[in-house]
C-alpha cells in the first residue's frame, strides 16, 4: 500500500517535471489507473441509488483523483497535460461517473476570474516562474495566482518561500509545517492551514498533531505564546518570552531554529492576511473548491455564504452605481501628492506638531473601526490549532498602559535586522530583503487610467501607516501626509486586514479605491503584507538582540 | 597646511595622559567625537547630548546640550562631530532630517546656531571640511548630499548621489576638494566639491551597505570602507580603476571604522549587531585582530582615536550608556591566545605541518626543501617596530611528500577503475575482481572475491569455473600501497613580519633544520622492532598505520633513498595471518560454524603456499548461502577497520541482497560515505557515481539528486537561459550549437572556457587534433584540459 501511494506520488509529481515525455508517461498511467478505478466501482453508479454508501472507500478515492484531475485541468502551466485532463474527465464522465466541477469563480472572490492572469495565456517569463512553481509544489496555488499580476515580485516570493519550507534550513520539515499551520491558524484562515495540512502529513508529519496543540510535542507547544503575540500584539514581545523558549530545558529551542519560526510564523501571519485581503478561494481540489453537485442545485458558493457574500450581484451594481459619484477620487488623490510634494519644501511644520501628528495618527487608526459584526464560519476547526482564541488585536496606544514607540531609527531592518537575521539563518536575510525591497519599490508609474505617476509618496505612506498600527516610528516622516493621502474607507480597510484579516469582505475590498485595477488592489496587498511582516520580524528580532545583549 | 602643521606642534606641547575609564551616560550613544586638543568629547544619541571633560582619572560631565522643556527631535542625534579647528564648532545629524550646528561659544543656554531642514529624511551623517571652518556636508538617507556654508541660512550646493540612502560622507584628509561618500547599495562615489552635477567616480565596493568610509589621515590615496557583508576594504584610489589592496574579514556587520593614527596599517572597527568588541587591525594580517577592546556590553556605536597624532588612546560610546577611554596598552592581543600550529594533509598524502619555531628545536639533520619558501612567500615587509608588534610568530613550515615513484595510493585508483560492481552474473563479477585484485598484487583481496563466488553461488554454476580459479599465492608479493616515500621537504615560513627577510637564512647549510617530529622520530627509530612487532601482533587498523609511517619517513628522510625494509616485513606479517586469525576467531566464537571453518580450513593445500584456498570438489554443496553471512559480515568490518572501505562497499554491492540485510544501514551508509568521498578526492567521479547508483541506501542514492542544477547563458545573446530546452526564449535561436557541425547539442557538451564555443565532445576532439584555434573561428586558442 505504501508503495503503491509512493508510486502516485511520485506519477503526480512527474506531471511537474519540464520533460514533456516524462509528462506523457505520467499522464498515461494516471489515467489508466482512473480507468481501472472507474471499471472497480462497477457498472454506471447511477443505477445505484447512493453510490457513496456502497462503494465507500473506493468512491472517495476516486473522487480525490478526480478533483485533483479537474484542478490540473485548470491549473497545471503545462498545455498538454491540461488537455489530457479535460479529455480524461470527459471520458469518464462519458462512462457515467460523475465528476466534480469548480465552486466559486477563480483563485479569489474579489477579482473576476477574466481579470486574473489564465495560466494559458501568460508570457513566457510568468510562464517559466509558474513551471518552477509547478515543479517544486507539485500546485499552482491560487495564491501565486493573484500575485502573477506582478511576477517580479511573485519570483521573489516564491524564492523566498521555497527556502524557507524546502531548504536547508534549522528545523526540520514537518516541523516547518505545523509551524505554518499553527500561524495560519491564529488568523483562522483556513485555506493555508489546509494547504499545510496536506504538506504536513505528506512530509511524514503525524496525524495526532493535527488534533490540537495538545497533541504536539512540548517544544511546538512553548511557540504557542510567541505566535499569538507575534500575531496580534507583537509591541508586547519581551526578552522573558525569547529567554523562556531558549532555556526550557529538553525542549528548548536553539536560536537558529528560533528565528527560522519566526520568520515562518511572520511569514504566514502576513500570508494570511494577503489570502483574505484579496478574498482568496479555497483549492480546486481540495474541500470547498470544487463539487459533485450538479450545477442547478446551488448558484452560490459554500463560501461566500459562509462569509455573507451571497448577495455579490445585488452588491456590484449598487457598486457601479457608486462609481460615478466618485469618479474624481484619483484625481483628487494626484491633487493632493502634487500638493504635499510642493508645499513641503515652503512650510515645515515643528517639531512638535510633528510628534502630535503620529501620537494622532495612531490614536485615530484605533478608532477607524474594523467590521464589527461579520461573523466568520471557518470550514475546518482551525481554532484547535492554537490556544486563547479570544486573544486579538488590541490598539497599540490604549490608554492606561503605555507601550514605548519603537523606533526604526534605533532598530530598523536594513541595518540590524538583516545582520541578525542573516547570522542565524545563511542566505534568508538577503532573501528577505529582496524581497521588501521589491514590495517596497515595485511601481509601473500608474495610477488607474493615469500614466507616469511618481507613487513614491503613496506607498510610503501606506507603509509608514501600518507601522504606525504597530507603534513603529519613522522620525523622518510627516504622519500629516497619511490623512492627505489614505481616505476612511482605505484606512478601514488596511486595518481591517493587518489586525484581524479574517474579517475582511468583499465590500470593503470594493469599497476603497473604486476606480483603480485590481492588479493594483494588489499591489497594495503585497504592500500591506509585507509590511505587517517587517513590523513583526522587527519587534521578534529586537526581543532576540536584547535577550543576546 | 600651514594651520594643519601649527595644530600639530600646538597639539604636541601637551602630552595626553590618562588610564583605561569610564563612565554612565543616561542613554544610549549614538556617535561620539573629541575637541581638537583631545580635553573634550561630545557625546549624542536620541536622548543623550553631553559633553564630557576627559581628565587624568575619569570623566567630568562638561555641559548638557540637550535643554528645553520639551525636547524636539532635532536633539535626536544620529552623528556628531567636533570641528577640527574651531573649538566652539558642532554639528550633529538629527533622525527627523534636520542638520543642526552648535555655538559653545553662545552664552545663554541653548546653545544651538543654525537649523538646517532640507534633507527629507534622516540625516545619517555630517563632516566638517578638515581645513575649512565654515564648510560642512551631511549625508542623507534621501540620497542627497548638501554642502552648507554656514554664513548661509541654506545648502550651497546640493549632490544627488542617484542611488540610494547616503550611509557616510567624508572629506578627503589630503585633497581640499574630494570626498567621498558611501551608499546603501554598496557604492562608493567620489566627488568634487565645486561639481555638484555629477560625480567624479563611483565604484561598488561591498555587497549590501557601505555603513562607513574614511580616509587615510597620511596616505593620500587610500580609503576604508566596512559594509553590512562584515567586510572592511582598503581602496588605493590613486589608480585608475579604484583598486581593492586590503580587505578583512570580521564576524559582524562593519558599523564605523577608523585609522589609527600614526600607524599606518592599523584601523578600528567597531560592528552594528551582535558583536560588542572593538578591534584593531593590521591590515595586513586580516585574519586576527591586532588587538581587541571587549569592556562594552552592548554594540559600540561612535569610536574615535582620542587624538590625532596620538596611537594609544581610543574613546567610544556605546548602546549600552557608557562612555569608555580605552588604553592601547590594556587592549587584550587575541595573537597571545591564538594557536600557531597547524596540519594539512595534501591530496596524494602530502603532509604540511607548520609550528612556532620555539616548539621546534634547533638541531636537524635534514636537508632543505629543495625549493626553499618559493611556494610560500612571505608578506610582510614592515621594518620592525618593537614597541607595537604582534607577537614575533615565526612558523616554520615542513611539508612531507610521498615519493613519485611509488604513489602509494596507485592501488586504490587502479582497483576502483577496473572492479566491475555489476551488469554481469554474480559469479563471474567474482571472477573478474579477484582477478583485477591479483593483478595488482593484492592475493588476500583476490582469494576473499574467490571465496565469496563460492559461498553464494549457486551450487549449479560451480562447476564452470575450475579449480585453477584459485589464486596463487605462492610468492605472495608485497602490497605496495603504503610503500611510499619522503623526498625530504621541508621549508620553513617566516610569518613574522619582523623578520622579513630572514628567510635567506635557513638556505644556508649551516643553520639550524628543524625537524618537527625530531625527538619522536628518534624515539621510534630506536625501536623499529618493537613496532613491527606490535603490527604483526595487534592488527593495527590502517589508519593508524598510515598515521605512523608518514612520522616514521619522516625520520628516514635522509639525502640517500634507504630501502624500506621495514614495510615489506611489515606488511607481510600482516597479510598473512590475519585471515587465519580471523577465522579462527569465528571459530572460537560460534562453535555452532566451526564444523564449516574447519571444513574450510582444511581445504587449504592444494597447489598454494597459501594458507587458504578453497577447492569445489569438498564444498558442501548443501549449506545455503546465508550460512555464511556472519562470516561475511565480518569479513567485510574487518576490511572496513583496516582502511580498506573500497573492498567492503564493493562487496556489499556486488552481493547485494545476499549481506545487505545482515548489516545495519547506518554502518552501509558510513562506509559508502566514506567510499565516496575517497574516490571524489582521486577525482574518479565515474566510478563514485557509478556506487552511488548502484547503491541501496536511500541516503546515498539520494546523493545523485542534489544540486543538478546546471546555469547556463545563450550562446547568442549570452543572458541566462531562463527555461529550459534547445531554445533560448529571448533570441530565439538553438542555444548550444556545436561549433563544429551546427546542430544543436544534445548530450555532452564540451566548450572552452577561454571563448566559451564548442560543441560535441567528438566533434572537438577530432578537430583539435588537426587544428589549434577554436572551430568557431573566433580566433581564439582553445584550451580544453
Amino acid at each position: 500500500m505504501d508503495i503503491q501511494d509512493h508510486n502516485a506520488t511520485a506519477r503526480w509529481e512527474a506531471l511537474g517535471s519540464r520533460d514533456a515525455r516524462s509528462r506523457g508517461t505520467a499522464m498515461e498511467h494516471i489515467s489508466q489507473e482512473v480507468m481501472r478505478r472507474v471499471e472497480s466501482i462497477g457498472p454506471i453508479p447511477a443505477t445505484v441509488p447512493s453510490p457513496l454508501a456502497t462503494a465507500g472507500h473506493s468512491t472517495s478515492d476516486l473522487n480525490d483523483i478526480l478533483a485533483r484531475l479537474l484542478m490540473m485541468s485548470k491549473r497545471c502551466p503545462f498545455d498538454d497535460v491540461r488537455e489530457r485532463c479535460v479529455w480524461l474527465l470527459q471520458n469518464v464522465q462519458d462512462l457515467g461517473v460523475r465528476i466534480p466541477r469548480t465552486l466559486g469563480n477563480g483563485p479569489s472572490r474579489f477579482i473576476p476570474e477574466k481579470e486574473i492572469l489564465q495560466v494559458s495565456k501568460v508570457d513566457p517569463r510568468t510562464q517559466s516562474i509558474f513551471e518552477d512553481a509547478f515543479a517544486a509544489l507539485g500546485r499552482l496555488d491560487n495564491i501565486s495566482l493573484v500575485m502573477g499580476f506582478h511576477p517580479q515580485y511573485l519570483e521573489s516570493f516564491l524564492r523566498t518561500q521555497h527556502y524557507l519550507l524546502q531548504m536547508d534550513g534549522p528545523l526540520s520539515l514537518h516541523y516547518r509545517h505545523y509551524i505554518g499551520i499553527m500561524a495560519a491558524a491564529r488568523h483562522q484562515c483556513s485555506y493555508l492551514v489546509n494547504l499545510h495540512v496536506n504538506d504536513f502529513l505528506q512530509v511524514g508529519g503525524d496525524s495526532k498533531w493535527l488534533n490540537g496543540l495538545d497533541g504536539a510535542p512540548q517544544k511546538l507547544q512553548a511557540l504557542g505564546e510567541l505566535n499569538k503575540i507575534l500575531a496580534h500584539r507583537p509591541w508586547l514581545l519581551t526578552k522573558a518570552h525569547i529567554e523562556h523558549l531558549l532555556k526550557a530545558e529538553e525542549h528548548s529551542w536553539s536560536l537558529a531554529e528560533l528565528i527560522h519560526a519566526v520568520v515562518l510564523l511572520t511569514h504566514y501571519h502576513s500570508l494570511a492576511s494577503f489570502t483574505f485581503g484579496c478574498g482568496i478561494t479555497p483549492e480546486i481540489h481540495s474541500n470547498g473548491g470544487h463539487t459533485f453537485r450538479p450545477p442547478s442545485l446551488s448558484q452560490y458558493c459554500v463560501c461566500d455564504i459562509a462569509n455573507g457574500n451571497g448577495h455579490g450581484h445585488l452588491e456590484e451594481r449598487r457598486g457601479n452605481h457608486q462609481v460615478s459619484e466618485v469618479s474624481g477620487e484619483v484625481e483628487v488623490l494626484m491633487e493632493r501628492m502634487k500638493q504635499l510634494q510642493e508645499c513641503r519644501d515652503e512650510e515645515e511644520a515643528s517639531q512638535e506638531e510633528m510628534a502630535t501628528r503620529f501620537e494622532r495618527e495612531k490614536t485615530e487608526s484605533m478608532l477607524v473601526a474594523t467590521a464589527e459584526d461579520e461573523e466568520c464560519v471557518p470550514s475546518r476547526d482551525v481554532s484547535r490549532h492554537f490556544e486563547d482564541p479570544s486573544y486579538g488585536y488590541k490598539d497599540f496606544s490604549r490608554r492606561g498602559e503605555h507601550v514605548p514607540t519603537f523606533r526604526v531609527q534605533d532598530y530598523s531592518w536594513e541595518d540590524h535586522g538583516y545582520s541578525l537575521v542573516n547570522r542565524l539563518y545563511p542566505d534568508v536575510g538577503q532573501l528577505l530583503d529582496e524581497k521588501f525591497q521589491m514590495a517596497y519599490n515595485l511601481t509601473y508609474n500608474t495610477m488607474a487610467m493615469h500614466k507616469d505617476v511618481d507613487t513614491t509618496m503613496l506607498r510610503r505612506a501606506i507603509w509608514n501607516y501600518i507601522h504606525c498600527m504597530f507603534g513603529i516610528r519613522y522620525d523622518d516622516y510627516d504622519y500629516g501626509e497619511i490623512n492627505q493621502l489614505l481616505d476612511r474607507s482605505f484606512k478601514v480597510y488596511i486595518k481591517t486586514m493587518v489586525c484581524s484579516p479574517e474579517k475582511t469582505t468583499k465590500r470593503m475590498y470594493e469599497s476603497f479605491w473604486r476606480q483603480f485595477q485590481h492588479s493594483e488592489k494588489v499591489h497594495v496587498n503585497l504592500l500591506l503584507m509585507e509590511a505587517r511582516m517587517q513590523a513583526e520580524l522587527l519587534y521578534a528580532l529586537r526581543a532576540i538582540t536584547r535577550y543576546m545583549t | 597646511m600651514e594651520k594643519m602643521s601649527r595644530v600639530t606642534t600646538a597639539l604636541g606641547s601637551s602630552a595626553i595622559s590618562g588610564r583605561t575609564m569610564f563612565c554612565h551616560l543616561d542613554a544610549p550613544a549614538n556617535a561620539i567625537s573629541v575637541c581638537r586638543d583631545a580635553t573634550q568629547v561630545v557625546v549624542a544619541g536620541r536622548n543623550i547630548f553631553k559633553i564630557y571633560g576627559l581628565e587624568e582619572e575619569q570623566f567630568v560631565e562638561k555641559l548638557n546640550l540637550r535643554v528645553g522643556r520639551k525636547p524636539s527631535l532635532n536633539f535626536s542625534c544620529a552623528d556628531v562631530m567636533w570641528h577640527q579647528m574651531e573649538e566652539n564648532l558642532l554639528a550633529t545629524a538629527a533622525t527627523n532630517g534636520a542638520v543642526v550646528t552648535w555655538n559653545l561659544g553662545k552664552p545663554s543656554r541653548n546653545k544651538q546656531d543654525q537649523l538646517f531642514t532640507e534633507h527629507k529624511r534622516t540625516v545619517n551623517k555630517v563632516c566638517f571640511h578638515p581645513t575649512e571652518v565654515y564648510m560642512l556636508l551631511s549625508g542623507s538617507q534621501d540620497g542627497y548630499m548638501k554642502c552648507f556654508d554656514l554664513r548661509k541660512k541654506e545648502s550651497v550646493s546640493t549632490f544627488s548621489g542617484q542611488s540610494e540612502s547616503v550611509r557616510d560622507v567624508q572629506f578627503s584628509m589630503k585633497d581640499y576638494f574630494t570626498f567621498a561618500a558611501s551608499f546603501e547599495n554598496g557604492n562608493v562615489q567620489l566627488w568634487d566639491i565645486r561639481r555638484p552635477d555629477r560625480y567624479e567616480r563611483m565604484f561598488t565596493a561591498h555587497t549590501g551597505p557601505v555603513f562607513c568610509c574614511d580616509w587615510h589621515p597620511d596616505d593620500r590615496g587610500w580609503l576604508a570602507t566596512g559594509g553590512r557583508d562584515k567586510m572592511v576594504k582598503v581602496w588605493d584610489m590613486t589608480t585608475n580603476r579604484a583598486k581593492e589592496i586590503y580587505c578583512v574579514q570580521t564576524i559582524a556587520s562593519v558599523a564605523r571604522v577608523k585609522w589609527r593614527p600614526e600607524r599606518k596599517w592599523h584601523l578600528a572597527t567597531c560592528s552594528m549587531m551582535v558583536d560588542h568588541n572593538i578591534y584593531v587591525w593590521d591590515v595586513r594580517r586580516p585574519f586576527i585582530p591586532f588587538a581587541t577592546f571587549e569592556e562594552h556590553k552592548d554594540v559600540t556605536t561612535g569610536i574615535v582615536w582620542r587624538h590625532q597624532h596620538d596611537p594609544y588612546f581610543l574613546l567610544s560610546g556605546s548602546k549600552d550608556s557608557t562612555l569608555y577611554q580605552h588604553m592601547f596598552k590594556d587592549a587584550s592581543r587575541p595573537v597571545d591566545r591564538a594557536n600557531p600550529e597547524g596540519l594539512c594533509f595534501g591530496l596524494f598524502g602530502d603532509l604540511a605541518f607548520a609550528a612556532k619555531e620555539s616548539l621546534i628545536s634547533g638541531d636537524s639533520n635534514r636537508k632543505p626543501y629543495p625549493g626553499g619558501d618559493r611556494r610560500y612567500p612571505i608578506f610582510f615587509f614592515k621594518k620592525p617596530d618593537l614597541t607595537e608588534q604582534f607577537a614575533h610568530v615565526s612558523s616554520a613550515l615542513s611539508v612531507f611528500e610521498s615519493s613519485l615513484e611509488s604513489r602509494h595510493m596507485d592501488w586504490f585508483v587502479k582497483t576502483a577503475r577496473l572492479y566491475l560492481l555489476g551488469g554481469k552474473p554474480f559469479a563471474e563479477l567474482c571472477d573478474h575482481n579477484a582477478k583485477v585484485a591479483k593483478e595488482l598484487n593484492r592475493p588476500q583481496v583476490s582469494t576473499t572475491w574467490t571465496m565469496l563466488r563460492l559461498m553464494f553461488s549457486d551450487p549449479a554454476n560451480l562447476s564452470t569455473p575450475g579449480p585453477n580459479n584459485i589464486s596463487k599465492l605462492g610468492n605472495l608479493p608485497l602490497m605496495n600501497s603504503f610503500s611510499m616515500k619522503e623526498m625530504g621537504t621541508e621549508s620553513r615560513l617566516d610569518r613574522s613580519k619582523g623578520e622579513s627577510r630572514q628567510d635567506n637564512i635557513h638556505l644556508e647549510p649551516g643553520n639550524s633544520l628543524i625537524n618537527s617530529n625530531n625527538d619522536e622520530n628518534e624515539e621510534t627509530e630506536g625501536s623499529e622492532g618493537q613496532a613491527e612487532y606490535m603490527f604483526g601482533d595487534a592488527e593495527l587498523d590502517d589508519d593508524d598505520l598510515y598515521s605512523m609511517e608518514h612520522e616514521i619517513q619522516a625520520v628516514e628522510e635522509q639525502e640517500y633513498t634507504l630501502p624500506q625494509e621495514a614495510f615489506p616485513l611489515r606488511h607481510e606479517i600482516m597479510d598473512n595471518p590475519s585471515v587465519p586469525e580471523h577465522l579462527q576467531q569465528d571459530k572460537a566464537d560460534s562453535p555452532h560454524a566451526s564444523g564449516n571453518e574447519a571444513e574450510v580450513m582444511c581445504l587449504t593445500p592444494i597447489e598454494s603456499l597459501s594458507l587458504i584456498a578453497i577447492s569445489q570438489p569438498l564444498f558442501s554443496p548443501h549449506l545455503p548461502a546465508h550460512f555464511f553471512c556472519p562470516v561475511v559480515r565480518e569479513m567485510l568490518s574487518h576490511y572496513a577497520e583496516q582502511g580498506d572501505v573500497q573492498m567492503a562497499v564493493s562487496v556489499l554491492i556486488v552481493l547485494g541482497d545476499r549481506i545487505r540485510k545482515e548489516i545495519d544501514d547506518l554502518t552501509q551508509e558510513h562506509w559508502y560515505m566514506s567510499y565516496i568521498d575517497l574516490l571524489q578526492r582521486f577525482e574518479l567521479w565515474n566510478v563514485s557515481n557509478e556506487v552511488i547508483k548502484l547503491s541501496t541506501c536511500s541516503a546515498i542514492t539520494c546523493l545523485n539528486q542534489t544540486s543538478t542544477t546546471l546555469h547556463v547563458n545563450c550562446s547568442n545573446c549570452k543572458r541566462p537561459m531562463s527555461n529550459r530546452g534547445w531554445i533560448c526564449d529571448r533570441c530565439h535561436q538553438c542555444a548550444s550549437v556545436c561549433a563544429v557541425c551546427h546542430h544543436v547539442v544534445k548530450g555532452l557538451f564540451v566548450w572552452c572556457q577561454g571563448c566559451s564555443h564548442g560543441g560535441h565532445l567528438e566533434h572537438v576532439m577530432n578537430w583539435l587534433k588537426s587544428n589549434s584555434h577554436c572551430p568557431a573561428g573566433c580566433g581564439h586558442l582553445c584550451e580544453y584540459t
